[in-house]
This record gives structure tokens, C-alpha cells and sequence, in this order.
């Protein structure tokens, strides 16, 4: 099923971009521009209307923008260290960073009560070393990192939520041997090498995350996926590439067929079977063998090489972009239930039933070239990016009148064009049943020339589309870090985090609150040092210990006022802690050299920061102590 | 002069008419509706704290605003700075025999009521003012205190000040607004009770 005609016309398309289609330069009139700024400006002393959270990339961060001012608010690191907030120098977030220090964020997903944002939680994934993290939306920082997980390579497909926060799904873009540390030739691909779709538990209450169960899948590319809601509650829907199961040249070897196999689970009837204990144990984990358990997995074969897979507001719709055919997929739930009853297959791989794709397909709605994502404004309307066009475009979802069924090109309804090459875009809640709609981003993963030119690294392109009327509207246009692969729109007054730690949270066995409290003591070879932190004077300032020592530093941020931030850093031993009003941070280091070695407050606090200061005094080993460590005298309160 | 000392000997023996008594009555549940409230705010606001910090002060204790109480520790923690004591409600003596003194008022009230002299509502306004005029000299005198010892060793030097009683002042990059409150005012609301309830029975024939 070779098709050189499409990749052919790719490679014109791509040529032409400049000149054909959507991609105009944007000519704009005075009048527009006023409208455009009034729209998108939020003034000094006033606030977005909603939270931006952008997926990090190879950053390994998460970042918060405000809607509709698109401006840079703050960063959430995840997978990597980050000193600005002293994430991954304290013991605890040393300890969930492992031996990592890098991850690669590609899908935020917001918890849902009832398939609407319930603004306590957000979970991303860490494509690189298959990891899944929860950020708390109380505090705006990652509580868990779990992983890497067993049998998971790839965690592309995630992180994808369920309708009430009941399981999160993660499916494997890289499949390897498995278990994992198996060594098998990658020539035998397709016998040795599996992929795995992982089903992560949340703990209902604290949203914990455990691995629940896994179901084994064939060596496929899994690439992205949605969960269902309404009629389609209990399934989820994921895309792949590389049916052709190729080892080498990807590029070419994984794009022959015109259709790739598409799983679509019903995760209901998965856990009930793990309940049932149908599964083998690999690597401590429960796993599902589709081929010997009926009714769970079923495929849909869809074209071309397709990318996002999304289930509609309604949970009636689903549509794949076919990255490399010139239409969206979209499939009908309502068919796809009724062939699966009436066992309509047209095949099955690996003992996995392939459903017949014109039995379950709605329609191929030619929207142009590259179609990745998409999403809706709960109107009935959807949103495709268009990677190799460089566009969005707006369509109407089904039901279609016989007529727009015809001749699908009538539903197409509108396009702007993007700078340039949308990868993922989001709307406004559109993977709950109420999108909040609105507001469209574009994450553009080419920025070429937009901005002032910062060297040859270069920032990506984040554009702000207006989605309220007929026409979509771009009005305003920001830049990111890399990479942005997909973002999540919260609704400020749907979240209520906190300003300040209040006192009595603190549960820190170390922390003191009180300067009677503070100070360092001696056990055997490990001195242990609390330490109170307040503007602008830390309590005790000096901390006496000697060569081969374990040091233990817990630093209690004692403010109870917002943005009263503390931060401990300690010259040349690697180490900046920073706590938030109220916060007790830990680090443990191992003293290996001599010497008296500052420490200070790197948060700028208040008028006397920069005095806000104290010495690590570290004496040779064996030598007498300079002075009986302890608390320094005070003159004052 | 005896006429002089006859006239006063009589009115002190006029009897309280029932509006009086209700007056008084009124004068107490006043007294003891106060002991609920603030009685006076300081409200300090600087570019940085926009909202501002507040302090309020009730008859038996201080309470910062805020959460938690927070913005007593906050102002407490701003004033070390120019070595300010910190402002601990364990320093206000006063504060834990005051409570005791209202009471002793409203039972003084209550004594008028039932013995219904004009004599008792002398005694208790007498009373009642001078302990008035010393809980604010001795609130005057706390502020003049908290102002003028500043620790020398403090990291800003100031020219001792008195922080104010009462009106808007600007201290520093704070503009501090010290001004009574509900409780104050219900104080305030007590005294004009008593004395009207003194008025209302001035024609009243001595018995």
C-alpha cells in the first residue's frame, strides 16, 4: 500500500506553504490592532481570566501563562532541577528527581469530576524516562514522580485522564523487550518487542498514583490518546504509528501503509478483568494479554500515521488527524459499539479484533495538509492544527445533512493561519463535556523570524485565537521556552491555591518556629542544623562541623506573609534550598573539604537581605572545635 | 450656701422614673455588648501591603487581622527593624482586669436600677468617667512607651515618635489610620445612656 503520490504532494506542499493556502501574511488594520490589543490587555494590578499550563518539553517543566494576556507567570519544574524555586537540591525533591535530571513533558492533563476540570490536580508525563508526575494545584508544585515505569518505554500517550480521575492512561511510543533489561536484537522486532498501554490508579482523596494495571500490545508507535465521557464513558481511544512494525528508518520504513492500527480499549472491562485475575505478572505488575481476554481491546485501522486522537464534548465523536493524509478521521461511537456487538471486523492482528473501518467511520473531512490535533468549543464545532498548512481550521462536527456528508468540504468553515507550524493547539476545557471555549492557543513549533532574532537557539511561538465568533480571530502572540507539545486551560476561580504554608501544616519533624528552638546538634558523625529563616536574619548563623561529617540543614521559612520567600544557599557545595512562607526545606550534603564557606539568602526578602547571611565553618577532620557549635548570641529580638 | 447644699441633697434623692431605669438598663446592655467588639483599629498600609496590616484592640486581648491573626506577627516583625518591642498581649496588664472593671460598672447600673436614686447614677457616671480618662491616658501612655524605648542596637535608627490615638498619620512608607471601633463607639453610646437616663428624671419630685 506504497503511496508516493501523497509524499510527493507533501513535498510541494511544503515548498508552496509560503504562497498557497492559509498561510498569507497577516496584513492588519489600525482599527483591528485596538480591538486585538483592548481584547488581550489585562492592565497593571489586574488578572488573567485563566490559567495556561504549557507542557515543558525536553525542558522537563511545566509553565503558567495567563489568558488572555499570554504573558509568562511562572515555571513549575517536574523532571528537572531548577534553583529559582531550589527544586532538586532539598533532600525530597532530590529523592523524587532519582538519578534524572532531565524529562521530557509532553501532555498535561487537569483532574475531572464528572468530565469537568475539578482544579486539584495536574498530571504530565515524561516521554524520556517514562515517568508520570502530579503537580498540586493547591501549591502549584509536584508532590509525586512516579516511575520509570515497568514495561513502559515511550510514555507518549499520556497523560490521559478519565472522567472522574479514576485512572490516567499512558501507551508506549518506543516498544523494547519486555520486561525491561531483556536483551533482544532489534531485527527481531516484531517478535521480541512489545508496547505496553499502562492504566495508572489515582487515590481518589490524595491523588496518589499507582501503576494499576497493564495491557500488552503489539510493537506499535503508540502516540496519543483521549478517554471517553457520556455514551463513551468506560473507553479510551488511542492512535499509532508504524503498523509496518519497522526497527530502522522509521521515516520511511513506518509510512508505508496508508492505514495504521488504531486501539481502542474499554478500560472498564480491563480492570473488572484484573479483578478476575486474568492476567500473568511481568515485572510486579499485572498484565492483560488482549488476545487471550476478549472485549477489551478492538482496532480501527486509520489513516495516515495519525497523531491526536480526540473524543468530542459529547463523547459521540472521535477524530484522529491523519498527520499524513490531507483529512481528520472521524469515528462514531455510536457504529463502533454496534460492530463490536455484531462482531463486524475486517480482520484482527495479533488476536485482536480489527473493526471494519466503514462500518465505524462517520467521515474524512478534508481539511488540509497535516492534521495533528484536535479540539472543541462545546458548540459543535472543532478545531484542527495543521502542521504541514500551517493553520487552524475550524469545522462543524457531525450530524451533517445529507448534503454536507456528500461533499464534505462544506463543513470546512473557517481558517487563520498560524507562525508557524502548529503541533498542538487547545481550546478552553475542551476535554471536559463544558468547554469553557472562547479562547483557542496555538503551540507553533516554529517561531522563524517572529521575534527579535535571540541567536540560533530559538524560542516556539504560542498565538492567541479569538474562538467567540463566526471567524476565528488571532490576537495576540507569545513566545516559549522549548517545547510546548500541549497545554491545559483552567479557569482562575476554578482552582483556589494557597499564598502562604500556613503554620500549622508543618509537620516537619525539624522544623522550628521558634529561635529557642533553633540550632545544631551533634549525633555520632552527622550534625544535624534547624535552622529558622526570617526577614532578615537566619537563626542559628553559623554551623560548626568538621571534614567527613554528614550535614543536615532544615531551613524553616517561619513568614506567614505572601511572597515572603527565603532562600539557603551555601557557597561552592552545590546547594540552593528556597522556602515559601512557612515551608521547612532539608538538604544533607557530605562534607569533604575544609574550609568556612557562606551562606545566604538568594530570595531577595527585604531591606537587609543582603545581610541575611551566615558561615558553614567545616574544620579539618579530627580537629578541635573552634567554638562549641550552637546558637550565635543575639543582641536582639 | 445650705440652700445651695438642700437643692443637691435633694436632687441626688430624686427618684429614677421607669424611662430612666430603662435607660440604664439600656447603658448596660451597651457596656456589655462592647466587650464583644474591638474597641479600636490600627490600620497600617504601605506600597507593599496594599490591603494593609490591621490591629485590633478589645478590652481583654490584641488580635492582628489576617489569617491565623498573621498581620500581629507581621507588624510585630516590620517594627524590630527600628527596634520596637513586639506588641505580646501578655504586656497588657491592663487588659486582664478590664473586662472585670465593665462589669463592675454594669453591676453599679444594675444597683441604680433597683435602688433608683439619682444619687447612684452620680456615683456610677463619676465612676464610669474617670476610669474612661484613665484607660485612654494609660493607651496614650502605651503608644508614647512602644515609641519612645527603641532598642539602640536596631537596625534602622529613629527619632522616637508617639504612634497616634486617633487620626492618620504617615510613619516611614506606612500611612498608619488609628481610629475606635463598634466597641469604642458602644462605650461612647453607654455614657450618653447614663446621662440621659440622669435627665430624664431631673423633674422628678424627691420623695
Amino acid at each position: 500500500m506504497k503511496s508516493p503520490h501523497l509524499i510527493r504532494l507533501l513535498a510541494v506542499a511544503v515548498f508552496t506553504a509560503a504562497l498557497a493556502g492559509c498561510n498569507q501574511k497577516a496584513t492588519t488594520v489600525k482599527a483591528d490592532r485596538a480591538e486585538n490589543a483592548l481584547a488581550t490587555y489585562v492592565a497593571p494590578g489586574e488578572k488573567d481570566e485563566y490559567y495556561l499550563f504549557y507542557s515543558g518539553g525536553h525542558s522537563g517543566q511545566v509553565f503558567v501563562a495567563g489568558i488572555p494576556s499570554m504573558r509568562h507567570i511562572s515555571t513549575i519544574p517536574v523532571f528537572a532541577p531548577y534553583p529559582a524555586t531550589g527544586y532538586g537540591f532539598d533532600d525530597n525533591t532530590r529523592k523524587m528527581l532519582g538519578d534524572y535530571t532531565w524529562g521530557d513533558v509532553h501532555h498535561p492533563a487537569l483532574s475531572q469530576t464528572a468530565s469537568k476540570y475539578d482544579g486539584r490536580w495536574l498530571f504530565v508525563n515524561d516521554n524520556a524516562n517514562n515517568r508520570i508526575a502530579r503537580i498540586d494545584l493547591r501549591d502549584f508544585k509536584t508532590h509525586q514522580i512516579l516511575g520509570p515505569l515497568p514495561n513502559s518505554s515511550g510514555s507518549h500517550g499520556s497523560s490521559f485522564i478519565t472522567e472522574n480521575s479514576e485512572y490516567l492512561f499512558v501507551a508506549t511510543r518506543f516498544s523494547t523487550p519486555l520486561p525491561k533489561g531483556r536483551v533482544a536484537d532489534p531485527k527481531d522486532y516484531a517478535k521480541e518487542f512489545s508496547g505496553a498501554i499502562t492504566a495508572i490508579k489515582i487515590d481518589p482523596k490524595t491523588g496518589e498514583m499507582a501503576v494499576g494495571f497493564q495491557i500488552l500490545m503489539p510493537p506499535f508507535d503508540y502516540d496519543l490518546a483521549s478517554t471517553g465521557k457520556g455514551p463513551s464513558s468506560g473507553w479510551t481511544f488511542f492512535t499509532s504509528y508504524n503498523t509496518e512494525m519497522a526497527h530502522e528508518l522509521l521515516e520511511v520504513n513506518s509510512t508505508q501503509l496508508d492505514r495504521d492500527l488504531c486501539p481502542i480499549v474499554n478500560w472498564k472491562a480491563a480492570a473488572q478483568a484484573v479483578a478476575d485475575g486474568k492476567v500473568m505478572m511481568m515485572d510486579g505488575v499485572p498484565v492483560l494479554d488482549p488476545a487471550k481476554v476478549p472485549g477489551i481491546v478492538y482496532f480501527v485501522a486509520i489513516g495516515k500515521s495519525p497523531h491526536g486522537m480526540d473524543v468530542d464534548p459529547s463523547g459521540k465523536w472521535i477524530v484522529a488527524g491523519g498527520k499524513l493524509q490531507p483529512s481528520t478521521t472521524v469515528l462514531n461511537f455510536e457504529k463502533i459499539q454496534n460492530a463490536i456487538a455484531k462482531k463486524d471486523f475486517e480482520g484482527e492482528a495479533r488476536g485482536i479484533p480489527i473493526l471494519k473501518y466503514a462500518s465505524v467511520v462517520e467521515g474524512e473531512v478534508p481539511v488540509g495538509l497535516g492534521p495533528l490535533h484536535t479540539q472543541y468549543d462545546g458548540k459543535g464545532n472543532a478545531y484542527t492544527s495543521m502542521f504541514i498548512d500551517s493553520c487552524i481550521v475550524k469545522w462543524k462536527l457531525p450530524p451533517w445533512t445529507p448534503d454536507e456528508q456528500k461533499d464534505l468540504t462544506k463543513v470546512v468553515l473557517d481558517k487563520v493561519a498560524t507562525h508557524f507550524s502548529t503541533g498542538h493547539l487547545v481550546v478552553a476545557g475542551s476535554d471536559t463535556k463544558e468547554p469553557y471555549g472562547k479562547w483557542l492557543v496555538a503551540m507553533n513549533k516554529l517561531s522563524k523570524g517572529r521575534h527579535v532574532i535571540v541567536g540560533p537557539s530559538q524560542p516556539e511561538s504560542s498565538q492567541l485565537i479569538d474562538i467567540s465568533g463566526e471567524k476565528m480571530k488571532m490576537v495576540a502572540e507569545a513566545y516559549t521556552e522549548p517545547e510546548p507539545h500541549f497545554a491545559q486551560i483552567l479557569k482562575v476561580s476554578d482552582a483556589a491555591p494557597i499564598e502562604v504554608y500556613p503554620k500549622e501544616e508543618n509537620k516537619d519533624a525539624n522544623a522550628v518556629w521558634d529561635k529557642k528552638d533553633a540550632g545544631v546538634v551533634r549525633a555520632g558523625s552527622t550534625v544535624t542544623a534547624k535552622v529558622l529563616a526570617i526577614r532578615s536574619r537566619f537563626v542559628p548563623d553559623r554551623i560548626d562541623a568538621q571534614v567527613g561529617d554528614t550535614l543536615v540543614v532544615a531551613v524553616t521559612n517561619v513568614e506567614q506573609t505572601g511572597d515572603m520567600i527565603h532562600g539557603f544557599g551555601v557557597a561552592e557545595q552545590n546547594i540552593n534550598v528556597v522556602m515559601d512562607p512557612g515551608e521547612t526545606k532539608t538538604f544533607t550534603i557530605k562534607l569533604t573539604k575544609p574550609g568556612v564557606f557562606p551562606f545566604y539568602c538568594t530570595n531577595f526578602c527585604s531591606a537587609l537581605h543582603q545581610e541575611m547571611q551566615g558561615y558553614l565553618v567545616v574544620r579539618p577532620a579530627g580537629q578541635a572545635a573552634l567554638t562549641p557549635s550552637g546558637t550565635a548570641p543575639v543582641a536582639q529580638r | 450656701m445650705l440652700q445651695f447644699l438642700r437643692r443637691e441633697y435633694a436632687f441626688l434623692h430624686k427618684p429614677l422614673n421607669l424611662m430612666s431605669r430603662l435607660l440604664l438598663l439600656a447603658g448596660a446592655a451597651a457596656i456589655a455588648a462592647a466587650l464583644f467588639f474591638p474597641l479600636w483599629k490600627l490600620h497600617l498600609v504601605a506600597p507593599q501591603y496594599e490591603e494593609g496590616l490591621d490591629l485590633y484592640i478589645y478590652c481583654y486581648k490584641i488580635e492582628g487581622g489576617g489569617m491565623n491573626g498573621q498581620h500581629l506577627a507581621e507588624i510585630n516583625n516590620l517594627n524590630h527593624y527600628i527596634g520596637m518591642h513586639p506588641l505580646e498581649q501578655a504586656d497588657f496588664h491592663e487588659m486582664r482586669w478590664m473586662p472585670f472593671v465593665f462589669g463592675l460598672i454594669i453591676l453599679l447600673i444594675l444597683r441604680a436600677i433597683v435602688f433608683g436614686q439619682m444619687g447612684n447614677v452620680v456615683d456610677l457616671f463619676a465612676l464610669y468617667a474617670y476610669f474612661g480618662v484613665f484607660s485612654i491616658a494609660s493607651f496614650y501612655y502605651r503608644l508614647y512607651t512602644y515609641g519612645h524605648q527603641l532598642d539602640p542596637h536596631a537596625p534602622m535608627r529613629i527619632k522616637p515618635f508617639t504612634p497616634l490615638l486617633i487620626g492618620v498619620k504617615k510613619i516611614a512608607n506606612f500611612t498608619e489610620y488609628s481610629f475606635p471601633q463598634a466597641g469604642a463607639y458602644l462605650l461612647i453610646l453607654s455614657v450618653g445612656l447614663i446621662l440621659l437616663a440622669g435627665w430624664a428624671s431631673r423633674q422628678e419630685r424627691t420623695a
